[in-house]
C-alpha cells in the first residue's frame, strides 16, 4: 500500500473548504463534471502509475463496504 | 438537584437621587464577559460600575466547556480553582460514525500544566463564582442589578448612560462604555452598527438531563462524544457532554424546517432523550432550539464606546469559542485599558484592542462556520463529499482529520501584530504562556501564576536580566538576586528553550525574546508592548 496515513493536517480544514468552495453554485451535474477533472489533473500530478493503481483499487475497494 | 437560582439584590442607585461623580468605567452587563472585565480592572485598581438588567445568572446552563486558556485567565482572576475543583475534567474526543467510532483526539497528550485542556461546568456556576469574586472588591466594582441601560451618547471625553431601574430613570457618566451587552446588545443597535454575518438554517435541540446512571453507558465518562448518523438519531449529528452534579449535556440537530416552539416542548423531547439513555430514568433540566450565526463587528472600539465578548462576536457552539473567546478579549483589554486610565499609555493602546481580538474572534468565527458547515452540508455534493470522508475516516488516518465535529477552542496567537517585537524562540513572541511546573523561593508554583499580571521578564538558564524600573523579573534554572526558580521535570526549559529572556505583557502573551537582553533591549521592547514605539516618540 502506497497510501500516505496522512499528508493533508494540519491545513486540512483549508483544503476541503476550498474544495466547497469550488462546488459554491454549480449544479449537479457541473459538480459531477468538476470533480471528473480534478482527478484527473490530480493524476497527472502524482504520475507514478503504480501509486495511480494503489490508489484506484483503495477507491474502489470501499464500494462494497 | 435543579440549580437554586438565588435573586441578587437591587438596591436604589445613589444617582436617583443626586448626580454621581463620573466613573472611570461603565460596564454594560453583568454576564461572564463583563462580571470577568470588572474583576480585571478591579485587580489593577480601576473602579467600575457594573450594570445588568437581570437579577439572576444565566438561565439554562448555555456554556459548559471551558478551555485551558480561560482557565488560565480564570486562575489570574482569582476563580480557576474553584471552577477546575466543581468542572468536570475532560480532554478526549470521541467521534462516531452510526455505530463505530472512528476518530478520538486527545486535547492535551502532556503532563506539567495546572490547568486540563478542558473543563465543563454550567455557565450559572461560573457566573456565581464571578460575582462571588466581584465582591471581594466591595470599594472597587459597583455592581447594579435590575439596572437596564436605556441610552446612551458618546460625548467625546465621557459617555452619558441613562438607566431605568424598578424606582425609575437616572443618568450616569463615565469615561468609558464597556459593552458586555451580549449576542442581542442594544449598545450595537443604538449605534446602528452592522451585524451581519452567516446564519446557519439547521436547528438545534440543547438539553441538559439530570440523571443518576449515565448516558454513555455503563459509567460516567468525562469525554466529549459526537455522532455523524447516530443509531438513536439517524441521518442527523448529536454531542453529548458531561457536566457536575449528575447533568449531561445533550444536543441534536433537528431538521431545517422544524418547527422550533414544537420541539421544546417536552411531548418532543423526552423520546429523543429515551432514544439515547433507553429506560435510565432522568430529568429534563432545562431545553432550548437554537439557529447559530457567525458574526462579528468590523470594528470593536467606537471613540469612548468598546464592545467585548458576545456584543462584539458570536458563533455557533461547535469548537466552544464563544464564552472562551470573550474572555480572551477581556484578558487583552484589562491591562490596557488600565495603562490609559492611569496616564501610563496613549488611548492609541485601545486601537490594538481591536487589532488582535478582532483577530482572534475572526479566527473563531473561521472554524466555528466550517465545522458547522461540516454539519450541516448545504448541497449534495457537499452531502456526498462528507459521507466520503466519514466512509474513509473508518481506516484512512487523513479521512479521520477532515471529520469536523467542532476545532476546539485554543488560544489565539497575536504574532505579526504591532505590539510585538519580532524574535525567534520556542515560544514565538504573540504567542500566550505555556505553563510549565516550578518550584521556587516560596515552594511550588506555576509559570503563568509568575507571568500573569504585570509586565515579567523571563530568564531560562544562563541570561543575565537587566534591572527596569515597573518590570518583575524572575530566573528559571539560575541564581540572581530577583527571585528565582527551579523548573520541575526540566519542563519548563524544554518548552521556552535555554539560556534566553522572555518578555511576558500583563495578559501573560510573549511580547519580545532576547539572548542577551540590554537595558535599552528591554525597554524598548516594552514601549513598544505599550504602543509607545521610538517612531512615535521620534
Ligand atoms: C447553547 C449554547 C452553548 C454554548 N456553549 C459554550 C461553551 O461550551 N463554551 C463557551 O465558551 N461558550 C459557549 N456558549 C457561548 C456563551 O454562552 C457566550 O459566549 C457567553 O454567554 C457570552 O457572555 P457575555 O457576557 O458576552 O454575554 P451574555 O452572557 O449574554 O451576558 C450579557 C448580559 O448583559 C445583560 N444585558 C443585556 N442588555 C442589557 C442592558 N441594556 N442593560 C443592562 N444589562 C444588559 C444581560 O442580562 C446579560 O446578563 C454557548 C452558547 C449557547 C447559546
Amino acid at each position: 500500500m502506497t497510501i500516505y496515513p496522512d499528508r493533508l493536517s494540519p491545513n486540512q480544514d483549508d483544503f476541503y473548504n476550498q474544495l466547497m468552495d469550488a462546488h459554491d453554485g454549480l449544479t449537479e451535474a457541473e459538480s459531477h463534471a468538476l470533480n471528473a477533472r480534478l482527478v484527473l489533473i490530480m493524476a497527472n500530478q502524482i504520475g507514478d502509475p503504480g501509486i495511480l493503481k494503489d490508489l484506484i483499487d483503495t477507491a474502489r475497494g470501499y464500494a462494497h463496504v | 438537584m435543579a440549580y437554586d437560582y438565588a435573586p441578587y439584590p437591587y438596591v436604589p442607585p445613589k444617582g436617583l437621587t443626586e448626580a454621581e461623580p463620573r466613573h472611570p468605567v461603565a460596564i454594560i452587563g453583568a454576564g461572564p464577559i463583563g462580571l470577568a472585565m470588572a474583576i480585571d480592572l478591579a485587580q489593577r485598581g480601576v473602579k467600575s460600575v457594573v450594570m445588568d438588567d437581570n437579577n439572576v445568572v444565566s438561565v439554562g446552563s448555555r456554556a459548559i466547556c471551558w478551555a485551558k486558556r480561560t482557565l488560565e485567565i480564570f486562575d489570574r482572576l482569582g476563580v480557576g480553582e474553584r471552577m477546575l475543583e466543581k468542572g468536570v475534567t475532560w480532554k478526549i474526543g470521541r467521534q462516531f460514525h452510526g455505530h463505530d467510532e472512528v476518530y478520538a483526539f486527545d486535547l492535551l497528550p502532556e503532563d506539567g500544566h495546572k490547568y486540563p485542556a478542558f473543563i465543563n461546568l454550567q455557565q450559572y456556576y461560573v457566573e456565581e463564582y464571578l460575582i462571588d469574586r466581584a465582591r471581594d472588591f466591595p470599594d472597587i466594582i459597583d455592581l447594579r442589578f435590575k439596572n437596564n441601560v436605556i441610552a446612551h451618547e458618546d460625548k467625546g471625553d465621557h459617555v452619558l448612560l441613562t438607566v431605568d431601574t424598578p424606582d425609575g430613570e437616572y443618568t450616569l457618566e463615565a469615561d468609558w462604555y464597556i459593552a458586555c451587552d451580549g449576542a442581542g446588545s442594544a449598545t450595537r443597535e443604538r449605534m446602528g452598527l452592522s451585524f451581519e454575518g452567516q446564519t446557519f438554517q439547521e436547528q438545534f435541540l440543547i438539553a441538559d438531563i439530570e440523571m443518576e446512571d449515565s448516558p454513555f453507558g455503563d459509567e460516567a465518562v468525562p469525554e466529549r462524544w459526537f455522532w455523524f448518523d447516530p443509531p438513536f438519531h439517524p441521518g442527523k449529528s448529536a454531542l453529548l457532554h458531561m457536566q457536575p452534579d449528575n447533568i449531561y449535556r445533550i444536543d441534536l440537530q433537528l431538521d431545517v424546517d422544524a418547527d422550533a416552539k414544537e420541539e421544546a416542548t417536552e411531548e418532543k423531547v423526552l423520546p429523543r432523550i429515551k432514544a439515547i439513555v433507553g429506560d435510565k430514568p432522568f430529568r429534563l433540566d432545562w431545553m432550548s432550539v437554537y439557529k447559530f450565526r457567525c458574526i462579528k463587528l468590523d470594528q470593536f472600539v467606537h471613540g469612548r464606546v468598546i464592545f467585548v465578548g458576545d456584543s462584539a462576536h458570536v458563533v455557533s457552539p461547535f469548537g466552544a469559542r464563544g464564552g472562551n473567546g470573550g474572555i480572551q478579549d477581556v484578558d487583552n483589554l484589562g491591562w490596557k485599558l488600565a495603562a490609559v486610565l492611569q496616564g501610563e499609555a496613549d488611548e492609541g493602546l485601545i486601537g490594538t484592542y481591536h487589532d488582535e481580538r478582532s483577530h482572534g474572534s475572526a479566527e473563531n468565527i473561521l472554524n466555528s462556520s466550517r465545522a458547522t458547515n461540516f454539519m450541516t452540508p448545504k448541497t449534495p455534493i457537499e452531502a456526498l463529499f462528507r459521507s466520503e470522508a466519514l466512509r474513509l475516516a473508518h481506516d484512512q488516518p487523513f479521512a479521520q482529520k477532515l471529520l469536523n465535529s467542532g476545532r476546539l477552542s485554543v488560544p489565539c496567537s497575536l504574532e505579526g501584530f504591532d505590539l510585538q517585537t519580532p524574535g525567534t524562540a520556542q515560544i514565538a513572541p504573540g504567542r500566550p504562556a505555556v505553563d510549565a511546573p516550578l518550584s521556587g523561593p516560596d515552594g511550588d508554583t506555576w509559570l503563568i501564576e509568575e507571568v500573569q499580571g504585570q509586565f515579567t521578564l523571563v530568564g531560562f538558564g544562563d541570561v543575565t536580566l537587566p534591572q527596569i524600573a515597573g518590570l518583575k523579573r524572575i530566573g528559571i534554572n539560575q541564581r540572581a538576586d530577583y527571585p528565582c526558580f527551579t523548573a520541575k521535570a526540566n519542563h519548563a526549559m524544554r518548552r521556552y528553550g535555554a539560556d534566553i529572556a522572555y518578555l511576558f505583557r500583563p495578559d501573560g502573551h510573549v511580547c519580545a525574546v532576547f539572548k542577551k537582553p540590554s537595558q535599552a533591549e528591554v525597554q524598548n521592547a516594552m514601549d513598544r508592548a505599550m504602543a509607545q514605539s521610538s517612531e512615535d516618540a521620534a
